[in-house]
């Protein structure tokens, strides 16, 4: 019995030390070959042989993918990658195996629209998928809303998103701001007025946290890039009326009969450089703002599309 | 019924616990209290799906493979371990015999399936916080896995009355496999001509049909199944599963087990 015991007490030893050793050596050979080389790869990448090597459960292998897609896109947009080959097969991967996942389309769409960075700069492949989904989920007045949004911000295609809005207008229970946006897009398209309704009815009809917060991102940002380019205006005013430059921004306020000095959306005033650039005084703050960033910046934030 | 059959589909479940078939309950927990858990981190607003696409797809996976590989052994083990001599010396008849083990058989897939089913609607809970009505709707996708279960036992159970265990389990996987593809075989028989197009279409309906019985999807995306296909779900398992057994207790009538 004692000796039993012994061989047990030292099996166990030797099980547990092994595992370590060979879990230690396993995480030294991934240091050796970071990434390894599954990332870049869709060993199969037709989505109609993974539906049927799926033996049925393609629900499951969907899910399984859109986790894929999601993860894909977060460590590349991390790495500040320039470019996403793999995101647009892996959505349609997904959404071929299961046409109603709607995160997919809502969530895809804005992964493959914005420019790098901030997304894969693929706003064709976003509006494939959109129409997909549309195709597939007709009477999901959102589909047409994400698509019409494709077409605004990314393509500043007027046209094509009005008609998106105008078709998703017509579903049965469409909210009734897609008629609103129709019409905004004929006659204010391109202000940021605009712009602003479209990130606020994106923040009051969505659930999702993360989606909500990203609007708020956004709409921070337009109120950047409003206040900087009105700031802009005022220095070059300013110039063709004295011939030079404001020295600060209390001269500029007050030639501009402003009250106040003007601030961000966290209340911090803005800069006047000594060549005349309106600056954030935090730009890594707002990563979706388009001006206000001093010459060279690189973003340091890493923010969801 | 038949009290022999009873008794010997009672033996088939006892067997099978013994054999800790249902040791596959913990994996099935860990995997799914592991998917639950993990989804929310990892990807994006699919945490319910996941959990309804996992656990029925486990649900039934676990139960298609326990029931090849009880179901395969259910006749040959016991001529192996000549156990078959000491029933069949007793008044029992051949196709008793039979029928009692795909009732056990059926019976441990049943329990399995309800302590699974248990587990899908406690990891529901989990990442939901409440139940819906349309949650019920699992309870259509868990009758339509125990009753692909009765067409693999069937098949298990008629390959095992003639041929040795590991070609039973080739055989009855193969034919899993094909029956998961058996709308593409229709397709084909459909744009087929001539002699190929019959013995398509032969072929299409003699292999199991499970492409409907699998509305894991579409039931995850709370879209309802229709009661005809309920209905015919289950007449098609029924007569599959009595064609299958009828087929085994034929084969078995006639072996010479001497």
């Amino acid at each position: 019995m004692k000796h039993r015991r012994k061989i047990t007490i030292v099996a166990s030893v030797c099980l547990i030390v092994f595992l370590a050793a060979s879990s230690f050596v396993l995480h030294r050979t991934d240091q050796l070959r970071p990434q390894g080389t599954l990332d870049e790869v869709l060993f199969l990448n037709s989505p109609k042989v993974i539906q049927r090597a799926s033996l049925g459960y393609d629900g499951l292998m969907a899910c399984i993918y859109w986790t894929r897609a999601v993860q894909y896109f977060g460590n590349r947009h991390h790495d500040f990658a320039p470019s996403f080959n793999l995101l647009a097969p892996l959505l349609e991967i997904t959404t071929h195996l299961d046409p109603h996942l709607i995160v997919a389309y809502e969530f895809g769409s804005s992964f493959l629209a914005p420019k790098p960075p901030h997304g894969a700069g693929q706003p064709e492949r976003a509006i494939q998928l959109m129409e997909y989904g549309i195709q597939n989920n007709p009477d999901n007045w959102r589909l047409y809303y994400d698509l019409g949004f494709v077409y605004y911000m990314e393509l500043k295609d007027y046209k094509d998103a009005a008609q998106a809005f105008e078709r998703g207008s017509h579903v049965p229970n469409a909210h009734p701001f897609l008629k609103v946006f129709a019409a905004q897009m004929a006659q204010h398209a391109g202000e940021f007025q605009t712009a602003r309704m479209l990130w606020t009815a994106t923040y009051q009809t969505t659930q999702d946290e993360q989606i909500k917060q990203n609007a708020v991102d956004h709409l921070r940002a337009l109120r950047v890039d409003e206040d900087v380019t009105h700031l802009q205006d005022a220095v070059t005013r300013f110039g063709e009326r004295t011939g030079r430059l404001p020295t600060s921004m209390s001269e500029l306020t007050a030639a501009e009969g402003l009250t106040g000095v003007p601030v961000d959306p966290d209340g911090h005033p803005y800069k006047l450089t000594p060549e005349g650039r309106i600056e954030l005084r935090t730009p890594d703050d707002f990563p979706f703002a388009t001006v206000g960033f001093p010459p060279g910046y690189k973003p340091k934030f890493h923010a969801m599309p | 019924m038949n009290t022999r059959i009873v008794y010997i589909a009672s033996n088939t479940f006892r067997e099978a616990v013994r054999d800790r078939v249902l040791y596959n309950l913990i994996a099935f927990a860990l995997l799914l209290s592991g998917a639950a858990i993990l989804v929310g981190q990892i990807s994006i607003e699919i945490e319910k799906l996941v959990v309804i696409n996992l656990g029925l797809t486990a649900v039934s996976l676990f139960g298609v493979v326990i029931a090849i590989f009880i179901g395969i052994g259910l006749v040959s083990k016991e001529i192996e371990k000549r156990t078959l001599y000491t029933v069949l010396s007793r008044p029992v008849r051949r196709w008793e015999f039979i029928i009692g083990k795909f009732c056990g058989l059926a019976g441990t897939l049943v329990v399995n399936a309800f302590f699974m089913a248990v587990g899908v609607f406690a990891a529901l809970f989990y990442v939901s916080h409440k139940f819906v009505r349309a949650d019920a709707l699992i309870l259509v996708a868990l009758y339509f896995i125990v009753l692909e279960f009765l067409i693999v036992c069937s098949v298990a159970l008629l390959f095992s009355s003639f041929s040795s265990p590991l070609l039973s389990a080739v055989f009855t996987f193969s034919l899993f496999v094909i029956g998961s593809f058996a709308e593409d075989l229709r397709n084909f028989a459909g744009m087929a001509h001539g002699v190929s197009r019959w013995l398509a279409t032969g072929a299409a309906y003699l292999v199991p049909n499970f492409s409907a019985f699998n509305v894991i999807t579409s039931i995850a995306h709370e879209q309802p199944v229709a009661a005809q296909l309920i209905l015919q779900n289950t007449l098609y398992a029924l007569f599959y599963a009595a064609m299958a057994l009828s087929g085994a207790i034929l084969i078995f009538e006639h072996r010479n087990l001497k």
